[in-house]
């Protein structure tokens, strides 16, 4: 129905106009934006790939060039270019970040809802895991369970494993916060009237209580990103990553462990450390002016109008 | 017991039990409750218009939501033209909650709140078709969804459909909450205080409906309402309640001239008159409606009675007839003769 | 009409301005006088301006609101040329206001009798001692036991709650009060008892009440003036017997019509009546029509209607001594002079 589409619209037009207003929602878009673009655009803007190596007139590996012999961002142990690393490794970071993300969402947003409208014991049971997973601390959880996952020999991706190992753990935040806002607006008079009308939950859950939920769940969702972001920087850092598909993580990780910094080549663990701050820093600023003008307000409608102000120009009421 | 009643109320009580502490659990006590509703039996006829009236707490509201199945029974049954509401088949004719939803429907007192704000009014009057799957086309339910708009007075219809609550002022939108009620032309009509966020001229429009679509679909109205000086132009029997009682019923004329119960009294006796020039005997009853966790003992209204005596104190009177269906809850008030002691049962049906 | 109004309030006129650059005229030359120990009534449906003219006169509009001509007249002081300082030290001490739904307004984590000392304490006039001991006759006054004075909001009923307010507001001990539907939320048993405290607070201090409400039957038993309202003009002001028993304006009568009277209510025919209504609708204070602003909806109008906004006119029973005027083109010739 048409009527659907303009809902969702809706939401996404107000979000924009609330990022055009805001100066530096508008600065944390760009910076999204352009590590988006750098990363989609990756073959365009180089020449290699990033696992070719540049060699030097006799053939050798040019190691640790400097930018300045070898641009735009020099090489790094091996003589692989390290700004085409850097911008696959955009695709390789965001990618993972953002299905990570997305698994992390679905699962809160699912547990959130079924907790806040079904109550009752789902509702604690539920949130007895969420408690759970919540008190655990994250690293340790995730060494154990990436580690448990490679024994298994699964013959999966290692990207995969990082994937479904911080959607698993990093929905728990997104759940609670879903939660209470469904158990208000569950609370609300329109709810009522559709359960008096004969609604059953599913109806109900999709036409009332979600498009309430809606714009929380978008701000909650960049939020979660730029945490995955984080984490899964840090997981490669670790060595987690899979080294085939640097993502930035990994390439700290290179630069670590190939005595990058005491051979003075910063420009091979300077540049994925500000491009991971570059893309957390674009979420969490976009992530707070949408919060700023998505966030439900209570009784916003009684402000809107007023009773008796807003008659229907013209019209007569019969 | 006439089958001829749209809807029957026997000994309804309804329980709010109190959310209990750590100390409570512990010590494994029984939890407090709350009978928001207490042994409340009435009924209604076709096409008729019964007001329950009463200040906040009286459970006025409460026994309106459990009827539609927005709250639960604790005791009694509810009748829908003689089946059991939620009933088990075995104990005779039954209904279920999703047919009577089809067949009874409810406005609400906010037109702010009762509607979502990002629904349109077409899919808000378009709402229970779809919940019912009735209307099979969107053609069809287009529709059925202007014919509501129009018969609540919203015309034409199509310069409403697409507009979104906030577009729409609160008498458009109790308007539109009545199609949406309209479309599945229900029997019965359950009105919780439709009117009073509304203003003046507005409220006055909205009541003429209301009683056009009784005289016109035959419609039974139960209106709930705090508003005793809005009762008169509309309700053909008016019950009074307080804290979870009904301690007045009858014919909505013979209450209000010759009101019986001393809360009654007091009440009309303190509803603002738009007459400067009249000059009459108000009984302002002292303090508060009690706490319902608190029930005085006897007569809950004894307390703050003008005319309370000692018996008041320990026994709660029950409705007895005062005369042809005008039923008075207190001790203080003559039963009718003899020959009416058989109506003395408060379940008994009494007619429209 | 010897004693001096208490307030005089002259061709008040108010703008908002909205947020796409229009500009509303929520109040048009709006006059009325409140004589000491008078009740006056604010009456009209929603929209009407009545509660702009409470914040008007108070000067507590919002950012986007701008008094544009007239005065208010306080004990001969014109508040309007006051800076916000000596505005600041009329209210409250002065000219006191209950607003619409305050007793939601309070805050939950202070107790009531603290908050009541606040408003004293604000306002420099004693000690803190001496405020405490006020702000227990101050509860006294208005019927909440001592026992309760340290207790918080939520541990009190809503007609308690409306009493701390009106405690509240008479803690510096003003000469007028503005209550903003004081009662609208409240039962109505609870609201006798409130209008009944207001008139004992009247009886014993001469205190003035301008009462800005919807609701015609409490105007008929509170007040003595009554002031109608529609689309920020004045239609009809006078007292309350003649208003409610002889209304001249079009609109003052399809009011009173339309409001049920439960006195009456008992002789009613069988199935109900048709209450009377006011087709239309109010108008958009942005998209005023340049005449009268109730013509649209009036079925009495006449041409001079659309041509002008009429202004008010004497319209009481001569030698009655009374002052009771309207705004309709249908009523006789305008007041010389200051109206």
């Amino acid at each position: 129905m048409g009527e659907r589409r303009s809902r969702w619209s809706g939401a996404l037009r107000g979000a924009g106009r609330a990022i055009r207003r805001n100066k530096l929602g508008l600065f944390g878009a760009v910076l999204v934006l352009t590590a988006l673009v750098l990363g989609v655009c990756a073959p365009l803007l180089t020449a290699y790939a990033p696992t070719d190596i540049i060699r030097d007139a006799d053939g050798h590996g040019l190691t640790f060039a400097p930018p300045w012999e070898h641009g735009p961002l020099g090489t790094d142990d091996a003589g692989r270019d390290v700004w085409t690393q850097l911008i696959y490794g955009a695709r390789i970071s965001l990618t993972v970040a953002a299905l990570a993300g997305f698994i992390a969402i679905s699962i809160g947003s699912l547990v959130g809802i079924t907790a806040g409208y079904v109550g009752g014991r789902a509702d604690a049971g539920l949130m007895r895991v969420t408690d759970v997973l919540l008190v655990i601390p994250d690293l340790p959880l995730m060494l154990v369970l990436i580690a448990t996952l490679r024994q298994m020999d699964l013959r999966v991706s290692p990207l995969a494993v990082l994937i479904v190992v911080i959607g698993l753990l990093y929905w728990t935040s997104t759940a609670r916060l879903i939660r209470s806002q469904v158990l208000t607006v569950k609370e609300r008079q329109f709810v009522d009237r559709s359960r008096a009308i004969g609604a059953g939950r599913i109806h109900v859950v999709r036409r009332h209580i979600l498009p309430q939920i809606m714009p929380l769940i978008v701000v909650n969702t960049v939020l979660v990103l730029s945490t995955a972001i984080l984490v899964e920087s840090g997981l490669a850092f670790l060595g987690l990553g899979d080294p085939t598909q640097p993502s930035w993580g990994t390439m700290l990780n290179f630069a670590f462990d190939r005595s990058a910094i005491t051979n003075g080549a910063w420009w091979f663990y300077l540049p994925p450390g500000i491009a991971i701050v570059w893309v957390v820093l674009g979420f969490a600023l976009l992530g707070n002016v949408l919060e700023e003008r998505l966030n439900p307000r209570l009784t916003g409608h009684h402000l809107e109008g007023g009773k008796g102000m807003v008659a229907v120009p013209g019209r007569s009421e019969a | 017991m006439s089958t001829d009643a749209i809807l029957e109320v026997r000994h309804l009580s309804v329980e709010f039990p109190l959310r209990q502490g750590i100390g409570d659990l512990i010590h494994r006590r029984q939890p407090k409750v709350v009978m928001a509703v207490d042994d409340v039996s009435f009924s209604l006829g076709p096409g008729e218009v019964l007001a329950l009236a009463g200040e906040s707490g009286c459970g006025k509201t409460t026994a309106a939501r459990t009827l539609i199945g927005l709250g639960t029974a604790t005791r009694g049954e509810i009748l829908f033209k003689g089946r059991r509401v939620g009933g088990d088949a075995a104990d005779g004719p039954a209904i279920s909650l999703k047919e009577l939803r089809q067949r009874a429907q409810i406005v609400f007192q906010d037109p702010y709140e009762s509607l979502n704000a990002r629904a349109t009014v077409l899919d808000i009057v378009a709402e229970p078709l779809v919940v019912h799957r009735l209307a099979g086309s969107a053609q069809e339910r287009l529709e059925r969804v202007r014919l509501a708009l129009e018969e609540a007075g919203l015309r034409p219809a199509d310069d409403y459909l697409k507009r979104h609550p906030h577009e729409l002022s609160g008498g458009q939108r109790q308007r539109a909450v009545i199609a949406s009620a309209l479309v599945l032309a229900p029997e019965l009509l359950l009105a919780d205080e439709p009117v009073s966020m509304l203003d003046v001229s507005i409220r006055a429009e909205i009541l003429n409906l209301l009683n056009a679509l009784r005289r016109s679909r035959g419609i039974s109205i139960l209106f709930i309402t705090h508003d005793l000086g809005i009762v008169g132009h509309f309700a053909d029997r008016l019950a009074v309640m307080y804290l979870g009682r009904i301690v007045e019923i009858g014919p909505t004329r013979a209450v209000l001239h010759d009101p019986q119960h001393p809360y009654t009294r007091a009440l009309l006796s303190v509803v603002p008159v738009p007459n400067p020039r009249l000059r009459r005997q108000r009984v302002i009853l002292q303090g508060e409606t009690p706490n319902p966790l608190d029930l005085p003992a006897g007569c809950r209204f004894h307390p703050r009675c003008p005319i309370a005596v000692a018996a008041c104190r320990t026994a709660e009177p029950d409705l007895t007839t005062v005369r042809d269906a005008h039923r008075v809850a207190c001790l203080l008030v003559a039963p009718a003769s003899d020959a009416d002691q058989a109506t003395h049962d408060p379940a008994h049906h009494e007619g429209g | 009409m010897t004693e001096p109004p208490l307030l005089s309030v002259r061709h008040l006129t108010t703008e908002f301005t909205l947020a796409d650059g229009q500009v509303a005229r929520a109040l048009e030359d709006v006059s009325f006088d409140v004589l000491p120990g008078q009740t006056v009534g604010l009456v009209g449906e929603s929209g009407c301006g009545k509660t702009t003219t409470l914040l008007s006169v108070m000067r507590l509009l919002p950012g986007n609101g701008r008094i544009s001509g007239g005065s208010v007249l306080f004990k001969g002081t014109d508040l309007l040329t006051l800076s916000e300082r000596e505005m600041r030290s009329h209210r409250w001490t002065d000219i006191a206001v209950v607003f619409q739904g305050a007793m939601n307004a309070l805050n939950p984590v202070m107790k009531i009798a603290d908050q009541i000392r606040e408003a004293i304490l604000l306002h420099d006039l004693m000690d803190r001692k001496a405020a405490d001991r006020r702000v227990d006759d101050l509860l006294e006054l208005v019927g909440i036991p001592r026992a309760r004075r340290n207790q918080y909001p939520h541990q009190y009923s809503g007609g308690m709650r409306q009493r701390a307010m009106i405690a509240m507001a008479l803690a510096c001990s003003p000469d007028l009060l503005f209550a903003d539907e004081p009662t609208t939320a409240l039962d109505v048993m609870i609201q006798a008892q409130v209008f009944e405290l207001f008139k004992r607070i009247q009886a014993e201090f001469g205190l003035a009440i301008v009462l800005v409400t919807h609701d015609l039957g409490v105007v008929a038993e509170m007040c003595d003036v009554v002031v109608v309202m529609y689309g920020g003009m004045v239609a009809e002001v006078g007292p309350a017997d003649s208003v409610y028993n002889e209304p001249q304006h079009p609109y003052t009568q399809r009011l009173l019509a339309a409001f049920p009277d439960p006195s009456q209510s008992a002789d009613l025919p069988e199935g109900g009546q048709d209450l009377a209504t006011i087709p239309g609708t109010p108008p958009r204070l942005n998209a005023l029509p340049p005449g009268c602003r109730f013509e649209p909806r009036c079925e009495r109008r006449i041409d001079r209607c659309t041509e002008a906004s009429p202004a008010l006119v004497d319209v009481a029973v001569p030698g009655s001594g009374a002052r009771h005027l309207a705004a309709c083109h249908l009523l006789g010739e305008p007041e010389a002079g200051d109206a």
